[in-house]
Protein backbone atom coordinates (compact mmCIF):
# COMPACT_ATOMS: atom_id res chain seq x y z
CA UNK A 1 0.00 0.00 0.00
CA UNK A 2 1.20 3.62 -1.00
CA UNK A 3 2.07 5.82 1.56
CA UNK A 4 -0.05 8.88 2.57
CA UNK A 5 2.32 11.77 3.84
CA UNK A 6 0.75 13.89 6.40
CA UNK A 7 2.55 16.95 7.73
CA UNK A 8 2.19 16.57 11.89
CA UNK A 9 0.45 19.52 13.40
CA UNK A 10 2.15 20.04 16.96
CA UNK A 11 4.07 22.55 18.74
CA UNK A 12 7.11 20.80 20.40
CA UNK A 13 4.91 19.72 22.70
CA UNK A 14 1.50 18.35 22.12
CA UNK A 15 0.32 17.53 18.86
CA UNK A 16 -2.55 19.45 18.01
CA UNK A 17 -6.51 17.62 16.85
CA UNK A 18 -6.19 17.73 13.24
CA UNK A 19 -3.05 15.67 12.67
CA UNK A 20 -5.31 12.81 14.29
CA UNK A 21 -7.68 13.73 11.97
CA UNK A 22 -5.68 13.45 9.35
CA UNK A 23 -4.13 9.98 10.15
CA UNK A 24 -7.99 8.60 10.45
CA UNK A 25 -8.40 9.95 7.00
CA UNK A 26 -5.18 9.03 5.71
CA UNK A 27 -5.83 4.98 7.24
CA UNK A 28 -9.12 4.50 4.44
CA UNK A 29 -6.20 5.88 1.65
CA UNK A 30 -3.42 4.28 2.61
CA UNK A 31 -0.78 3.75 5.04
CA UNK A 32 0.03 7.29 7.08
CA UNK A 33 3.56 8.14 7.22
CA UNK A 34 3.91 11.46 9.41
CA UNK A 35 6.26 13.68 8.61
CA UNK A 36 7.37 15.63 12.45
CA UNK A 37 9.84 18.66 12.03
CA UNK A 38 11.49 20.14 14.40
CA UNK A 39 11.33 18.58 18.27
CA UNK A 40 9.09 16.80 20.48
CA UNK A 41 8.52 13.36 18.34
CA UNK A 42 9.99 11.05 20.84
CA UNK A 43 7.06 12.29 23.11
CA UNK A 44 4.28 12.23 20.77
CA UNK A 45 4.98 9.11 18.97
CA UNK A 46 2.40 6.69 21.85
CA UNK A 47 -0.27 9.08 20.63
CA UNK A 48 0.43 8.98 16.77
CA UNK A 49 0.34 5.62 17.00
CA UNK A 50 -2.97 5.23 18.49
CA UNK A 51 -4.84 6.82 15.63
CA UNK A 52 -2.82 4.38 12.93
CA UNK A 53 0.35 6.26 11.99
CA UNK A 54 2.63 3.50 10.74
CA UNK A 55 5.43 5.57 10.16
CA UNK A 56 6.93 8.68 11.49
CA UNK A 57 9.45 10.39 9.54
CA UNK A 58 11.30 12.80 12.44
CA UNK A 59 13.26 15.87 11.41
CA UNK A 60 14.35 17.40 14.35
CA UNK A 61 17.19 20.15 12.75
CA UNK A 62 17.05 22.62 11.81
CA UNK A 63 14.66 24.47 14.14
CA UNK A 64 12.20 24.90 11.57
CA UNK A 65 10.40 27.66 13.90
CA UNK A 66 13.01 29.91 12.75
CA UNK A 67 12.09 30.74 9.04
CA UNK A 68 8.97 30.67 7.60
CA UNK A 69 7.38 27.76 5.81
CA UNK A 70 9.95 27.29 3.19
CA UNK A 71 12.28 24.95 5.02
CA UNK A 72 8.61 22.45 5.36
CA UNK A 73 7.91 22.84 1.84
CA UNK A 74 11.14 22.03 0.89
CA UNK A 75 11.86 18.74 3.43
CA UNK A 76 8.18 17.65 2.04
CA UNK A 77 9.58 17.62 -1.72
CA UNK A 78 12.25 15.32 -0.68
CA UNK A 79 10.17 13.12 1.06
CA UNK A 80 7.23 12.93 -1.39
CA UNK A 81 10.31 12.19 -4.10
CA UNK A 82 11.65 9.14 -2.24
CA UNK A 83 8.55 7.48 -0.49
CA UNK A 84 6.34 8.27 -3.55
CA UNK A 85 3.39 8.74 -1.98
CA UNK A 86 -0.52 8.13 -3.05
CA UNK A 87 -1.30 11.65 -1.62
CA UNK A 88 -0.04 14.54 0.63
CA UNK A 89 -2.40 15.64 3.00
CA UNK A 90 -1.74 19.10 5.14
CA UNK A 91 -4.42 20.69 7.70
CA UNK A 92 -5.95 23.55 6.16
CA UNK A 93 -4.43 26.16 8.21
CA UNK A 94 -2.39 29.28 7.29
CA UNK A 95 0.94 27.63 7.67
CA UNK A 96 -0.42 23.94 6.13
CA UNK A 97 -1.80 25.44 3.01
CA UNK A 98 1.41 27.85 2.49
CA UNK A 99 3.48 24.77 2.56
CA UNK A 100 1.33 22.88 0.14
CA UNK A 101 1.31 25.62 -2.52
CA UNK A 102 5.02 25.43 -2.17
CA UNK A 103 5.36 21.83 -2.47
CA UNK A 104 2.89 22.02 -5.82
CA UNK A 105 5.04 24.64 -7.21
CA UNK A 106 8.21 22.23 -6.61
CA UNK A 107 6.52 19.28 -8.10
CA UNK A 108 4.44 20.63 -10.67
CA UNK A 109 1.17 18.30 -8.83
CA UNK A 110 -2.24 19.82 -8.01
CA UNK A 111 -3.56 21.11 -5.08
CA UNK A 112 -6.30 21.47 -3.42
CA UNK A 113 -7.75 23.36 -0.58
CA UNK A 114 -10.11 23.33 2.54
CA UNK A 115 -10.85 20.06 1.65
CA UNK A 116 -14.10 18.71 3.88
CA UNK A 117 -13.70 14.61 2.98
CA UNK A 118 -11.53 12.55 0.51
CA UNK A 119 -12.84 9.10 -0.96
CA UNK A 120 -10.99 6.39 -1.25
CA UNK A 121 -10.41 7.63 -5.20
CA UNK A 122 -9.06 10.57 -4.12
CA UNK A 123 -11.45 12.58 -5.08
CA UNK A 124 -12.17 15.62 -2.60
CA UNK A 125 -15.26 17.59 -1.38
CA UNK A 126 -15.27 21.15 -0.67
CA UNK A 127 -17.51 23.42 0.74
CA UNK A 128 -17.58 26.78 -1.12
CA UNK A 129 -18.97 30.09 -1.37
CA UNK A 130 -19.74 30.50 2.41
CA UNK A 131 -21.37 27.17 2.43
CA UNK A 132 -23.40 27.91 -0.38
CA UNK A 133 -22.27 25.52 -2.70
CA UNK A 134 -21.14 21.55 -2.26
CA UNK A 135 -18.16 20.89 -4.76
CA UNK A 136 -16.37 17.55 -5.50
CA UNK A 137 -12.88 17.90 -7.00
CA UNK A 138 -9.56 15.79 -8.11
CA UNK A 139 -6.53 16.68 -9.09
CA UNK A 140 -5.23 15.39 -12.52
CA UNK A 141 -1.81 16.00 -12.62
CA UNK A 142 0.94 14.34 -10.03
CA UNK A 143 0.22 13.34 -6.76
CA UNK A 144 -2.60 15.01 -4.96
CA UNK A 145 -1.96 17.47 -2.66
CA UNK A 146 -4.83 17.88 -0.07
CA UNK A 147 -5.41 20.42 2.65
CA UNK A 148 -7.78 19.58 4.69
CA UNK A 149 -10.03 21.64 7.26
CA UNK A 150 -9.66 21.07 11.15
CA UNK A 151 -12.77 19.41 12.46
CA UNK A 152 -13.95 18.36 9.29
CA UNK A 153 -13.11 14.58 10.14
CA UNK A 154 -13.76 12.46 13.23
CA UNK A 155 -10.90 11.34 14.72
CA UNK A 156 -10.95 8.01 15.49
CA UNK A 157 -8.63 5.61 17.56
CA UNK A 158 -6.64 2.27 15.47
CA UNK A 159 -3.42 0.36 16.17
CA UNK A 160 -0.50 1.63 14.10
CA UNK A 161 3.11 0.88 14.80
CA UNK A 162 4.35 4.30 14.40
CA UNK A 163 8.12 3.04 14.00
CA UNK A 164 10.25 6.43 13.36
CA UNK A 165 12.57 6.59 10.46
CA UNK A 166 15.27 9.77 10.77
CA UNK A 167 15.61 11.71 8.21
CA UNK A 168 18.32 14.27 8.01
CA UNK A 169 17.86 17.58 5.82
CA UNK A 170 19.52 20.52 5.17
CA UNK A 171 17.47 23.50 3.63
CA UNK A 172 18.46 25.65 0.82
CA UNK A 173 19.71 28.97 1.35
CA UNK A 174 16.33 30.52 0.05
CA UNK A 175 14.22 28.72 2.16
CA UNK A 176 15.94 30.58 5.12
CA UNK A 177 15.30 33.75 3.74
CA UNK A 178 12.16 34.65 6.32
CA UNK A 179 14.15 34.76 9.42
CA UNK A 180 11.41 34.78 12.40
CA UNK A 181 13.13 36.62 14.91
CA UNK A 182 10.65 36.51 18.13
CA UNK A 183 7.22 35.38 18.95
CA UNK A 184 4.80 37.38 20.92
CA UNK A 185 1.92 35.36 22.41
CA UNK A 186 -0.82 36.80 23.23
CA UNK A 187 -2.54 36.37 26.46
CA UNK A 188 -4.99 33.31 25.90
CA UNK A 189 -5.69 31.48 29.29
CA UNK A 190 -6.16 27.62 28.74
CA UNK A 191 -8.78 27.85 26.14
CA UNK A 192 -8.42 25.37 23.24
CA UNK A 193 -7.66 26.84 19.58
CA UNK A 194 -10.32 27.68 17.88
CA UNK A 195 -10.16 26.09 14.37
CA UNK A 196 -9.37 22.99 16.68
CA UNK A 197 -11.91 23.58 19.64
CA UNK A 198 -15.18 20.81 19.46
CA UNK A 199 -17.26 23.81 21.19
CA UNK A 200 -17.18 27.09 19.66
CA UNK A 201 -19.00 30.59 21.79
CA UNK A 202 -19.32 33.25 19.97
CA UNK A 203 -19.98 37.12 20.79
CA UNK A 204 -20.71 39.78 18.42
CA UNK A 205 -21.80 43.39 18.18
CA UNK A 206 -25.22 42.56 20.04
CA UNK A 207 -22.52 41.98 23.42
CA UNK A 208 -21.42 45.95 23.54
CA UNK A 209 -18.53 46.30 24.73
CA UNK A 210 -14.50 44.76 25.23
CA UNK A 211 -15.74 44.39 28.86
CA UNK A 212 -18.69 42.31 28.32
CA UNK A 213 -16.97 39.94 26.29
CA UNK A 214 -16.09 38.61 29.62
CA UNK A 215 -19.34 36.79 29.64
CA UNK A 216 -19.00 35.21 26.02
CA UNK A 217 -15.36 34.03 28.06
CA UNK A 218 -17.10 32.55 31.10
CA UNK A 219 -19.88 30.77 28.82
CA UNK A 220 -16.82 29.35 26.92
CA UNK A 221 -15.14 28.16 30.01
CA UNK A 222 -18.08 26.01 31.33
CA UNK A 223 -18.41 24.55 28.02
CA UNK A 224 -14.46 23.69 27.77
CA UNK A 225 -14.98 25.98 24.63
CA UNK A 226 -13.23 28.33 22.31
CA UNK A 227 -14.04 32.20 22.00
CA UNK A 228 -14.89 33.78 19.02
CA UNK A 229 -16.09 37.03 17.53
CA UNK A 230 -17.63 38.64 14.33
CA UNK A 231 -15.94 41.16 12.41
CA UNK A 232 -18.15 43.64 14.65
CA UNK A 233 -16.24 42.51 17.85
CA UNK A 234 -12.83 42.39 16.48
CA UNK A 235 -13.19 45.83 13.97
CA UNK A 236 -14.35 47.38 17.47
CA UNK A 237 -11.59 46.25 19.00
CA UNK A 238 -13.45 44.59 21.71
CA UNK A 239 -11.51 41.28 21.20
CA UNK A 240 -8.19 40.25 19.15
CA UNK A 241 -8.12 40.00 15.23
CA UNK A 242 -7.19 36.16 15.66
CA UNK A 243 -10.49 34.52 17.02
CA UNK A 244 -12.14 36.45 14.10
CA UNK A 245 -14.79 33.94 12.50
CA UNK A 246 -16.06 34.66 9.11
CA UNK A 247 -14.60 35.43 5.33
CA UNK A 248 -11.87 37.24 6.13
CA UNK A 249 -11.53 35.11 9.76
CA UNK A 250 -11.60 31.73 10.12
CA UNK A 251 -13.16 28.99 9.44
CA UNK A 252 -14.71 26.57 12.43
CA UNK A 253 -16.41 23.41 12.00
CA UNK A 254 -17.07 22.73 15.40
CA UNK A 255 -19.44 19.86 17.17
CA UNK A 256 -21.43 23.21 18.63
CA UNK A 257 -21.19 26.86 17.60
CA UNK A 258 -22.91 29.47 20.28
CA UNK A 259 -23.46 32.26 18.37
CA UNK A 260 -24.68 35.43 20.72
CA UNK A 261 -25.61 38.75 19.85
CA UNK A 262 -24.61 37.90 16.08
CA UNK A 263 -27.00 39.13 12.92
CA UNK A 264 -25.50 36.70 10.96
CA UNK A 265 -24.31 38.52 8.10
CA UNK A 266 -23.27 36.11 4.92
CA UNK A 267 -19.87 36.99 5.31
CA UNK A 268 -19.92 35.54 9.19
CA UNK A 269 -21.62 32.46 8.18
CA UNK A 270 -19.35 31.61 5.52
CA UNK A 271 -16.84 30.95 8.69
CA UNK A 272 -18.69 28.70 10.50
CA UNK A 273 -21.79 27.50 8.48
CA UNK A 274 -20.17 23.75 8.84
CA UNK A 275 -20.41 23.76 12.32
CA UNK A 276 -22.84 20.29 13.13
CA UNK A 277 -24.53 21.95 15.64
CA UNK A 278 -25.50 25.75 16.24
CA UNK A 279 -27.28 27.23 18.58
CA UNK A 280 -28.38 31.16 18.78
CA UNK A 281 -28.90 33.85 21.19
CA UNK A 282 -30.37 36.95 19.73
CA UNK A 283 -33.13 39.50 20.48
CA UNK A 284 -34.10 40.13 16.96
CA UNK A 285 -36.25 37.15 16.06
CA UNK A 286 -35.45 38.13 12.52
CA UNK A 287 -32.33 37.53 12.55
CA UNK A 288 -30.27 35.70 9.74
CA UNK A 289 -28.54 33.94 12.06
CA UNK A 290 -31.94 31.81 12.90
CA UNK A 291 -32.01 30.19 9.49
CA UNK A 292 -28.97 28.11 10.83
CA UNK A 293 -29.78 27.50 14.16
CA UNK A 294 -30.73 23.95 15.42
CA UNK A 295 -32.03 25.96 18.54
CA UNK A 296 -32.53 29.44 19.04
CA UNK A 297 -33.79 32.04 21.95
CA UNK A 298 -35.00 34.89 20.95
CA UNK A 299 -34.03 37.14 24.00
CA UNK A 300 -32.04 39.21 25.66
CA UNK A 301 -28.52 38.37 25.90
CA UNK A 302 -27.59 39.77 29.13
CA UNK A 303 -30.92 37.94 30.86
CA UNK A 304 -30.29 34.32 28.86
CA UNK A 305 -26.43 33.41 28.65
CA UNK A 306 -26.09 34.56 32.41
CA UNK A 307 -29.24 31.95 33.07
CA UNK A 308 -27.53 29.57 31.27
CA UNK A 309 -24.27 30.02 32.59
CA UNK A 310 -25.95 29.18 36.10
CA UNK A 311 -27.81 26.61 35.05
CA UNK A 312 -24.48 24.90 33.73
CA UNK A 313 -22.98 25.16 37.11
CA UNK A 314 -25.99 23.73 38.57
CA UNK A 315 -26.35 20.24 36.49
CA UNK A 316 -22.43 20.32 36.84
CA UNK A 317 -22.66 20.70 40.72
CA UNK B 1 11.06 51.41 -4.33
CA UNK B 2 9.55 50.09 -7.12
CA UNK B 3 6.21 48.63 -5.44
CA UNK B 4 3.68 46.08 -7.43
CA UNK B 5 -0.13 45.34 -5.68
CA UNK B 6 -1.78 41.68 -7.03
CA UNK B 7 -5.42 42.59 -7.17
CA UNK B 8 -8.33 40.43 -7.78
CA UNK B 9 -11.80 41.22 -9.37
CA UNK B 10 -14.20 38.63 -7.19
CA UNK B 11 -17.51 38.46 -7.22
CA UNK B 12 -19.15 40.78 -4.00
CA UNK B 13 -19.66 38.36 -1.87
CA UNK B 14 -23.47 39.98 -0.62
CA UNK B 15 -24.78 39.15 -4.57
CA UNK B 16 -25.10 34.84 -4.92
CA UNK B 17 -22.40 33.27 -6.53
CA UNK B 18 -22.70 30.10 -8.36
CA UNK B 19 -20.47 27.86 -10.88
CA UNK B 20 -21.48 27.65 -14.29
CA UNK B 21 -23.15 24.73 -15.20
CA UNK B 22 -21.08 24.14 -18.56
CA UNK B 23 -17.68 24.16 -17.23
CA UNK B 24 -17.66 24.30 -13.25
CA UNK B 25 -16.29 27.80 -13.48
CA UNK B 26 -16.96 31.15 -11.42
CA UNK B 27 -19.95 32.13 -12.99
CA UNK B 28 -18.26 35.68 -13.02
CA UNK B 29 -21.97 37.18 -14.86
CA UNK B 30 -23.90 36.40 -12.34
CA UNK B 31 -22.73 38.49 -9.55
CA UNK B 32 -21.64 41.70 -8.96
CA UNK B 33 -17.87 41.97 -9.55
CA UNK B 34 -15.60 44.27 -6.53
CA UNK B 35 -12.11 44.50 -5.54
CA UNK B 36 -11.02 41.42 -2.95
CA UNK B 37 -11.33 43.21 -0.04
CA UNK B 38 -8.01 42.58 1.76
CA UNK B 39 -6.44 43.72 -1.49
CA UNK B 40 -7.73 47.24 -0.86
CA UNK B 41 -5.89 46.45 2.21
CA UNK B 42 -2.56 45.61 -0.07
CA UNK B 43 -3.27 49.00 -2.09
CA UNK B 44 -3.58 50.92 1.23
CA UNK B 45 -0.24 49.60 2.61
CA UNK B 46 1.52 49.99 -0.68
CA UNK B 47 0.75 53.48 -1.14
CA UNK B 48 1.67 53.97 2.80
CA UNK B 49 5.04 52.68 2.05
CA UNK B 50 5.46 54.40 -0.91
CA UNK B 51 4.94 58.02 0.39
CA UNK B 52 7.03 56.70 3.52
CA UNK B 53 10.13 55.63 1.40
CA UNK B 54 9.38 57.59 -2.36
CA UNK B 55 8.62 54.75 -5.10
CA UNK B 56 5.78 53.63 -7.46
CA UNK B 57 2.94 51.27 -7.22
CA UNK B 58 2.00 49.37 -9.97
CA UNK B 59 -1.15 47.66 -9.95
CA UNK B 60 -0.99 43.91 -11.31
CA UNK B 61 -4.11 41.83 -12.07
CA UNK B 62 -4.88 39.20 -13.99
CA UNK B 63 -8.52 38.35 -15.47
CA UNK B 64 -10.90 39.16 -17.82
CA UNK B 65 -11.69 42.41 -19.80
CA UNK B 66 -13.99 43.56 -16.65
CA UNK B 67 -11.31 43.21 -14.75
CA UNK B 68 -10.52 46.77 -15.99
CA UNK B 69 -12.95 48.14 -13.13
CA UNK B 70 -11.27 46.81 -10.30
CA UNK B 71 -8.16 48.07 -11.79
CA UNK B 72 -9.15 51.67 -12.08
CA UNK B 73 -10.78 51.66 -8.81
CA UNK B 74 -6.92 50.62 -7.62
CA UNK B 75 -5.53 53.96 -9.38
CA UNK B 76 -7.97 55.96 -7.93
CA UNK B 77 -6.82 54.58 -4.48
CA UNK B 78 -3.53 56.46 -5.74
CA UNK B 79 -1.35 53.76 -7.67
CA UNK B 80 0.57 54.53 -10.22
CA UNK B 81 0.10 52.40 -13.18
CA UNK B 82 -1.00 49.25 -13.81
CA UNK B 83 -0.90 46.01 -15.89
CA UNK B 84 -3.44 43.90 -16.56
CA UNK B 85 -2.60 40.34 -17.81
CA UNK B 86 -5.75 39.26 -19.69
CA UNK B 87 -5.96 36.48 -22.68
CA UNK B 88 -8.84 34.31 -23.20
CA UNK B 89 -6.00 31.14 -22.94
CA UNK B 90 -6.24 32.54 -19.06
CA UNK B 91 -9.38 31.55 -18.54
CA UNK B 92 -10.16 28.91 -15.41
CA UNK B 93 -6.40 28.64 -14.36
CA UNK B 94 -6.00 26.85 -11.16
CA UNK B 95 -3.51 27.84 -8.41
CA UNK B 96 -0.40 26.29 -10.23
CA UNK B 97 -1.09 28.51 -13.54
CA UNK B 98 -2.25 31.70 -11.69
CA UNK B 99 1.12 31.71 -9.74
CA UNK B 100 3.19 30.81 -13.01
CA UNK B 101 1.49 33.40 -15.01
CA UNK B 102 1.52 36.21 -12.49
CA UNK B 103 5.28 35.04 -11.54
CA UNK B 104 5.91 35.25 -15.29
CA UNK B 105 5.05 39.47 -15.32
CA UNK B 106 6.51 40.00 -11.86
CA UNK B 107 9.78 38.63 -13.69
CA UNK B 108 9.65 40.87 -16.72
CA UNK B 109 8.37 44.20 -15.01
CA UNK B 110 10.25 44.14 -11.85
CA UNK B 111 9.67 44.54 -8.14
CA UNK B 112 11.67 45.28 -5.05
CA UNK B 113 8.11 44.47 -3.13
CA UNK B 114 5.18 42.59 -3.95
CA UNK B 115 2.06 42.78 -1.87
CA UNK B 116 -1.25 40.95 -1.89
CA UNK B 117 -4.40 39.99 0.45
CA UNK B 118 -3.89 37.27 1.96
CA UNK B 119 -6.76 35.59 0.79
CA UNK B 120 -9.29 36.09 -1.59
CA UNK B 121 -13.25 36.09 -1.03
CA UNK B 122 -13.94 33.45 -3.98
CA UNK B 123 -11.20 30.90 -3.98
CA UNK B 124 -10.41 31.20 -0.69
CA UNK B 125 -7.32 29.12 -0.97
CA UNK B 126 -4.69 31.33 0.55
CA UNK B 127 -1.68 29.85 -1.14
CA UNK B 128 -1.08 32.26 -3.72
CA UNK B 129 1.49 34.39 -1.98
CA UNK B 130 3.41 31.25 -0.41
CA UNK B 131 3.28 30.16 -4.58
CA UNK B 132 4.60 33.69 -5.90
CA UNK B 133 7.65 33.83 -3.36
CA UNK B 134 8.59 29.99 -4.18
CA UNK B 135 8.35 30.87 -7.92
CA UNK B 136 10.24 34.24 -7.71
CA UNK B 137 12.91 32.97 -5.14
CA UNK B 138 12.13 35.37 -2.95
CA UNK B 139 11.50 35.70 1.42
CA UNK B 140 7.66 34.99 1.88
CA UNK B 141 6.71 37.33 4.83
CA UNK B 142 2.73 36.12 5.19
CA UNK B 143 -0.21 37.19 6.89
CA UNK B 144 1.41 40.75 7.94
CA UNK B 145 -0.31 42.90 10.55
CA UNK B 146 2.50 45.05 10.39
CA UNK B 147 5.03 45.94 8.15
CA UNK B 148 8.35 47.97 8.36
CA UNK B 149 11.39 49.08 5.58
CA UNK B 150 14.50 50.73 6.33
CA UNK B 151 16.71 50.28 3.59
CA UNK B 152 16.63 46.92 1.62
CA UNK B 153 15.85 45.77 5.10
CA UNK B 154 12.00 44.83 6.07
CA UNK B 155 9.95 43.27 8.80
CA UNK B 156 6.86 42.16 9.78
CA UNK B 157 4.33 40.87 12.31
CA UNK B 158 2.79 37.28 11.05
CA UNK B 159 -0.47 37.08 12.33
CA UNK B 160 -0.50 33.83 13.96
CA UNK B 161 -2.86 31.74 16.23
CA UNK B 162 -1.38 32.51 19.58
CA UNK B 163 -0.16 36.41 18.58
CA UNK B 164 2.22 36.86 16.05
CA UNK B 165 5.62 36.08 14.98
CA UNK B 166 8.36 39.13 14.15
CA UNK B 167 10.08 38.26 10.92
CA UNK B 168 13.04 40.01 8.67
CA UNK B 169 14.45 39.46 5.08
CA UNK B 170 16.19 41.96 2.85
CA UNK B 171 14.18 43.05 0.08
CA UNK B 172 12.79 41.98 -3.01
CA UNK B 173 10.20 39.68 -1.12
CA UNK B 174 6.59 39.05 -1.17
CA UNK B 175 4.20 40.24 1.61
CA UNK B 176 0.81 39.67 2.07
CA UNK B 177 -1.47 41.14 4.36
CA UNK B 178 -4.70 40.62 7.17
CA UNK B 179 -7.43 43.54 7.22
CA UNK B 180 -6.04 44.54 10.53
CA UNK B 181 -3.23 46.01 8.93
CA UNK B 182 -4.61 49.70 8.10
CA UNK B 183 -7.95 50.82 6.93
CA UNK B 184 -7.96 51.76 3.42
CA UNK B 185 -8.94 55.23 1.60
CA UNK B 186 -11.56 55.84 -0.19
CA UNK B 187 -10.94 57.53 -3.47
CA UNK B 188 -11.58 61.13 -3.88
CA UNK B 189 -13.04 62.92 -6.92
CA UNK B 190 -9.65 63.92 -8.16
CA UNK B 191 -8.39 60.60 -7.50
CA UNK B 192 -11.28 59.18 -9.99
CA UNK B 193 -10.81 61.90 -12.70
CA UNK B 194 -6.66 61.17 -12.23
CA UNK B 195 -7.14 57.60 -12.08
CA UNK B 196 -8.43 57.85 -15.89
CA UNK B 197 -5.58 59.36 -17.55
CA UNK B 198 -3.25 56.93 -15.25
CA UNK B 199 -1.31 53.96 -17.67
CA UNK B 200 -2.36 50.55 -18.05
CA UNK B 201 -0.53 48.00 -19.88
CA UNK B 202 -2.15 45.34 -20.74
CA UNK B 203 -0.50 41.62 -21.62
CA UNK B 204 -1.34 38.94 -23.14
CA UNK B 205 0.33 35.29 -22.80
CA UNK B 206 2.65 36.12 -25.35
CA UNK B 207 3.72 39.12 -24.51
CA UNK B 208 4.22 37.87 -20.89
CA UNK B 209 6.33 35.23 -22.64
CA UNK B 210 4.06 32.75 -20.29
CA UNK B 211 3.81 29.15 -22.40
CA UNK B 212 0.13 28.65 -22.55
CA UNK B 213 0.75 24.80 -22.02
CA UNK B 214 0.88 25.94 -18.31
CA UNK B 215 -2.47 28.07 -17.95
CA UNK B 216 -6.26 27.49 -18.66
CA UNK B 217 -8.48 25.29 -17.27
CA UNK B 218 -7.69 22.40 -20.08
CA UNK B 219 -4.26 22.76 -17.83
CA UNK B 220 -5.38 22.56 -14.63
CA UNK B 221 -3.91 20.30 -12.48
CA UNK B 222 -6.82 20.08 -10.71
CA UNK B 223 -10.31 19.87 -11.95
CA UNK B 224 -14.24 20.30 -10.58
CA UNK B 225 -15.56 16.97 -11.12
CA UNK B 226 -19.35 18.02 -9.49
CA UNK B 227 -21.39 20.29 -7.72
CA UNK B 228 -24.66 21.44 -5.90
CA UNK B 229 -26.57 23.82 -4.18
CA UNK B 230 -26.51 22.87 -0.40
CA UNK B 231 -29.68 21.88 1.03
CA UNK B 232 -30.75 24.63 3.44
CA UNK B 233 -30.01 23.55 7.16
CA UNK B 234 -33.34 22.13 8.65
CA UNK B 235 -35.30 24.41 10.31
CA UNK B 236 -34.77 24.18 14.08
CA UNK B 237 -36.59 24.97 17.22
CA UNK B 238 -36.76 28.60 18.24
CA UNK B 239 -37.88 30.11 21.82
CA UNK B 240 -38.75 33.26 23.11
CA UNK B 241 -37.16 34.13 26.07
CA UNK B 242 -39.75 34.37 29.07
CA UNK B 243 -37.56 34.54 31.80
CA UNK B 244 -36.61 31.16 31.22
CA UNK B 245 -34.37 31.25 27.84
CA UNK B 246 -31.36 30.18 29.34
CA UNK B 247 -32.69 27.45 31.02
CA UNK B 248 -34.43 26.24 27.84
CA UNK B 249 -31.10 26.35 26.26
CA UNK B 250 -29.16 24.59 28.89
CA UNK B 251 -31.95 21.75 28.26
CA UNK B 252 -30.71 21.94 24.59
CA UNK B 253 -27.14 21.18 25.59
CA UNK B 254 -27.95 18.36 28.04
CA UNK B 255 -29.91 16.83 25.04
CA UNK B 256 -27.69 16.96 22.77
CA UNK B 257 -25.23 15.99 25.50
CA UNK B 258 -22.75 18.97 25.87
CA UNK B 259 -23.41 19.27 29.07
C1 LIG C 1 -15.61 41.69 2.48
C2 LIG C 1 -16.18 41.54 3.85
C3 LIG C 1 -15.65 40.58 4.70
C4 LIG C 1 -16.20 40.36 5.96
N1 LIG C 1 -15.68 39.37 6.76
C5 LIG C 1 -16.29 39.08 7.94
C6 LIG C 1 -15.83 38.02 8.77
O1 LIG C 1 -14.84 37.34 8.49
N2 LIG C 1 -16.49 37.76 9.92
C7 LIG C 1 -17.59 38.47 10.30
O2 LIG C 1 -18.14 38.17 11.37
N3 LIG C 1 -18.02 39.50 9.56
C8 LIG C 1 -17.40 39.83 8.39
N4 LIG C 1 -17.85 40.90 7.65
C9 LIG C 1 -18.83 41.80 8.26
C10 LIG C 1 -20.26 41.33 8.16
O3 LIG C 1 -20.82 41.80 6.94
C11 LIG C 1 -21.10 41.93 9.32
O4 LIG C 1 -20.98 43.32 9.29
C12 LIG C 1 -20.68 41.43 10.70
O5 LIG C 1 -20.57 40.01 10.70
C13 LIG C 1 -21.69 41.87 11.72
O6 LIG C 1 -21.29 41.46 12.99
P1 LIG C 1 -22.40 41.24 14.10
O7 LIG C 1 -23.33 40.17 13.66
O8 LIG C 1 -21.67 41.01 15.37
O9 LIG C 1 -23.09 42.67 14.20
P2 LIG C 1 -24.55 43.15 13.77
O10 LIG C 1 -24.85 42.77 12.37
O11 LIG C 1 -24.65 44.56 14.16
O12 LIG C 1 -25.50 42.25 14.66
C14 LIG C 1 -25.61 42.39 16.05
C15 LIG C 1 -26.74 41.48 16.47
O13 LIG C 1 -26.81 41.50 17.89
C16 LIG C 1 -28.17 41.51 18.28
N5 LIG C 1 -28.23 42.11 19.62
C17 LIG C 1 -27.97 43.39 19.98
N6 LIG C 1 -28.11 43.54 21.30
C18 LIG C 1 -28.47 42.34 21.80
C19 LIG C 1 -28.77 41.88 23.10
N7 LIG C 1 -28.71 42.65 24.18
N8 LIG C 1 -29.13 40.57 23.25
C20 LIG C 1 -29.21 39.75 22.17
N9 LIG C 1 -28.93 40.14 20.92
C21 LIG C 1 -28.56 41.43 20.74
C22 LIG C 1 -28.87 42.30 17.22
O14 LIG C 1 -30.25 41.92 17.15
C23 LIG C 1 -28.12 41.93 15.95
O15 LIG C 1 -28.72 40.84 15.28
C24 LIG C 1 -17.28 41.15 6.40
C25 LIG C 1 -17.79 42.14 5.56
C26 LIG C 1 -17.26 42.35 4.30
C27 LIG C 1 -17.83 43.41 3.42
N1 LIG D 1 -6.01 36.79 -10.84
C1 LIG D 1 -5.31 37.47 -9.94
N2 LIG D 1 -4.69 38.63 -10.28
C2 LIG D 1 -3.97 39.32 -9.38
N3 LIG D 1 -3.83 38.96 -8.11
C3 LIG D 1 -4.42 37.82 -7.70
C4 LIG D 1 -5.18 37.01 -8.59
N4 LIG D 1 -5.64 35.95 -7.90
C5 LIG D 1 -5.19 36.08 -6.64
N5 LIG D 1 -4.46 37.21 -6.50
C6 LIG D 1 -3.81 37.71 -5.27
O1 LIG D 1 -3.59 36.63 -4.39
C7 LIG D 1 -4.23 36.85 -3.14
C8 LIG D 1 -4.63 35.53 -2.50
O2 LIG D 1 -5.57 34.86 -3.29
P1 LIG D 1 -5.97 33.35 -3.08
O3 LIG D 1 -4.71 32.56 -2.93
O4 LIG D 1 -6.76 33.02 -4.30
O5 LIG D 1 -6.82 33.24 -1.82
C9 LIG D 1 -5.34 37.83 -3.46
O6 LIG D 1 -5.70 38.59 -2.32
C10 LIG D 1 -4.70 38.69 -4.54
O7 LIG D 1 -3.86 39.69 -3.96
Amino acid sequence: MAEILILADHDGESVKKVTFELITLARTLGEPAVVWTGPGAESAQARLAEYGAAKIYVCPGPDFDDYVVAPKAELLAELAASAAPAAVLLPNTAEGREVGGRLAVKTGWGILTDVVGVDQSLSADQVIFGGAINVTSRVRTGTPIIAVRPNAITPEPAEGAAVIEPVSFTPSETARQARVTGKVVAERGARPELTEASIVVSGGRGVGSADNMALIEKLADKLGAAVGASRAVTDAGWYPHQFQVGQTGKTVSPQLYVAIGISGAIQHRAGMQTSKTIMVVNKDPEAPIFELADFGVVGDLFNVVPQLVEEIENRAG
Amino acid sequence: MNIVVCVKQVPDTWSERTLRESDSTLDRDAADAVINELDEYAIEEGLRLAEAHGGEVTILSMGPDRATEAIRKALSMGADKAVHLVDDALAGSDLLGTSAALAAVLGQIGFDLVILGSESTDARTGALPAMLAERLGVPQLSYASKVEVDGSAISIHRLADYGYDTVEATLPAVVSVVEKINEPRYPTFKGIMAAKKKPVQTMSLADAGIDPATVGLANAASEVTGWAKRPPRQAGTIVTDEGDGGAKAAGFLAERKFI
